[in-house]
């Protein structure tokens, strides 16, 4: 995993302090289920912040709560420096939003979609109405299908438009609910472009999804949710290295290179044919001493590494269990 | 903070005030150009087509209509074979209990609960309509789609009457003749009264749509209780009910055929619609400015 290398670092940080920071933010749903618990989260300005957790993880209602769609049963929230739901009407303009998936009127045509979200934006002027439509679908590159029904399009095509319409008017902070669902590689590609784009123009995504890489690939911050409770958040690059990465030996002689490594002190020995993996050893260990042991012992080698750890083994390292769907 | 100057210079001007009623515009065209309002208002235009050629084949051999088969049939269609104009408040008599406020029904039940099943509802939150705003958004278009539905009746009454009958000075109820001119402004004004008798129907459709998230389950709700308002309305016993329920001055607007105009039950119907537009109306926004969207 050497993926580290494409992720952005902020480099136009303008927003001082938190856009997103919320107290004990609490959900439970009339049912008694609780949604979300007690959730302190923070998200620094100018960052790409994933959000993670597995379905039913509470990352949805977190952000409905931010939007101002569902109310708080305890706890309070700032967006840009503003309570909300209070001061939604304030600050929302300055936030563009995807939840859960776009929602279209299948009778009006892309375009006039986009025309009814803009017109329901008080602060949006009129007269340059049609310019920002025409410059938000270009931007997700519908533009040619701007004049079809939009229940002739595809699940691709109703994503971009979802996103054209969180892109309608110069926004500090994106919210991408599971942006890339339904996208064939090429659109995920194109949506990670976008996204570090506008992260370089200075605005702050935050990105929830449940695929690992995804978060891995663009993010530069990250915060793990599960059973409604946040496990851990911070930089993407720190998480990772919470976790120990692993020792992994490629050879023939297996048998002989499990007991050099155990007399040398490394534990969680396993084989699997002709691959020895185990617990990466303390810093203070030269990884070359250990393989000049192997050699000295007579074991051959065919490769001998230390695997970087990935955000996925830091969440297993974290919950102790596998990425699943909370039950 | 320097982010923030940059995107309100990005924007241009500080927002107008003018600018808030740009959703109310994109509302009354996306309703008025679906389908199903076009269809609903299609129904309602052809109601008078249909009464008017009934009639005029049933009067071919020169009797007056409702005669041959006794007593009965739609308030003033005796008169329509006399003057065409009679067939606009004779339209307006038949499609008033049922039909306009059908249309009506499937217009204000869908208004809130279609957006929500469509799940556009978040997005037009979190553009941010205001609830507030979006609910008195909804409320006007459906008031002006009274407006339209009841027009389109009477317009369709009117050419099809000027079509098929003579046209020319008015009999009012109590006996007098009024011009021609008069006539039509008379017609006018009864459409108009027609159209705010359903307004307080019109505040129950939006207050049911705020309570259910299914378009289809707000719009069968609504008409089920016009109907059922509709039944207790016409049983004798429960007549301590009726002065209550909202249809039931409705059919009062035959009264400004009278010469002189006869106002006190106009007025009471039109007091009765405001008192259920307030109530319906506060529960409408009770309802939806504290509910969870989860949609």
């Amino acid at each position: 995993m050497t993926e580290s290398g494409t992720v952005i670092e902020p480099t136009a940080v303008t927003e001082p302090g938190a856009v997103i920071e919320t107290r004990g933010l609490t959900k439970r749903y009339r049912g008694g289920q609780l949604a979300v618990d007690g959730l302190d989260l923070s998200v620094p300005g100018g960052s790409i912040f994933g959000f993670l957790g597995p379905n039913g993880s509470g990352k949805t209602t977190t952000i409905r709560m931010l939007m101002g769609l569902i109310e708080a049963t305890s706890g309070s929230a700032q967006l840009l420096g503003h309570p909300v739901p209070g001061a939604a009407r304030t600050v929302l303009p300055q936030v563009g939003a995807l939840i859960e998936g776009p929602a279209l009127y299948g009778f009006l045509s892309g375009r006039d979609n986009l025309l009814r979200y803009d017109s329901a934006d008080p602060t949006a002027d009129p007269r340059t109405r049609r310019a920002r439509v025409g410059q938000a679908l270009d931007r997700v590159g519908l533009a040619a299908a701007a004049g079809k029904k939009a229940r002739a399009y595809s699940l691709g095509m109703k994503q971009r438009l979802g996103l054209a319409a969180a892109l309608l008017q110069p926004r500090r902070l994106l919210v991408l609910d599971e942006p890339t669902n339904g996208l064939d590689p090429q659109g995920m590609r194109e949506i990670r472009a976008l996204v570090r784009e506008l992260a370089a123009d200075g605005t702050t995504v935050f990105l929830s999804s449940h695929l690992l890489d995804e978060i891995e690939q663009v993010c530069t911050h990250a915060a793990v949710m599960a059973r409604g409770r946040l496990i851990t958040q911070g930089p993407v690059a720190e998480l990772a290295a919470g976790a120990r990465g692993r020792l992994a030996v490629t050879t023939p002689d297996p048998g002989e290179a499990v007991r050099v490594l155990a007399e040398l002190g490394i534990t969680g020995i396993t084989v699997d044919g002709d691959r020895v993996s185990a617990e990466a050893p303390p810093g203070d260990v030269e990884l070359a001493d250990l393989s000049a042991a192997l050699v000295h012992a007579g074991v051959r080698l065919r490769s001998f590494g230390v695997q970087r750890a990935s955000l996925e083994d830091a969440f297993v390292a974290l919950t102790g269990e596998g990425f699943d769907v909370a039950g | 903070m320097l982010q923030a100057e940059a995107a309100v210079a990005g924007s241009g001007r500080a927002p107008s005030p003018l600018w808030t009623f740009g959703i109310l515009r994109s509302e009354l065209t996306t309703t008025l150009r679906r389908w199903r309002t076009l269809a609903l208002l299609g129904v309602l235009a052809a109601v008078p087509v249909l009464i008017g050629i009934a009639v005029r084949i049933e009067t071919n051999d020169g009797s007056s209509p409702g005669q041959g088969g006794g007593e009965g049939g739609p308030a003033f269609l005796s008169q329509v074979t006399n003057n065409g104009l009679f067939l606009v408040f004779a339209a307006l008599a038949v499609t008033l209990p049922v039909f306009l406020p059908m249309a009506v029904g499937v217009v204000a039940g869908d208004s809130v609960a279609g957006e929500a099943s469509a799940g556009t509802l978040r997005y037009l939150l979190v553009a941010p309509a205001g609830r507030t705003r979006l609910l008195l958004t909804k409320y006007a278009s459906v008031l002006v789609f009274c407006l339209v539905a009841t027009l389109v009746v009477a317009l369709s009454a009117l050419a099809v009457g000027a079509l098929l009958f003579p046209v020319g000075e008015v009999t009012t109820i109590s006996g007098t003749r009024i011009g021609f001119g008069e006539g039509l402004l008379r017609a006018g004004l009864i459409a108009v009264v027609v159209a705010a008798s359903l307004t307080g129907f019109a505040a129950v459709g939006l207050f049911v749509s705020t309570l259910t998230g299914s378009g289809i389950a707000a719009m069968a709700a609504t008409v089920g209780l016009l109907i059922t308002v509709q039944i207790v309305d016409g049983i004798p016993q429960l007549s301590a009910l009726h002065p209550y329920l909202f249809p039931h001055y409705w059919m009062s607007y035959a009264d400004l055929l009278r010469a002189p105009v006869y106002w006190d039950e106009v007025v009471k119907n039109l007091g009765l619609q405001g008192l259920y537009a307030v109530v319906f109306g506060s529960a409408a926004w009770a309802r939806f400015t504290a509910k969870d969207i989860t949609a």
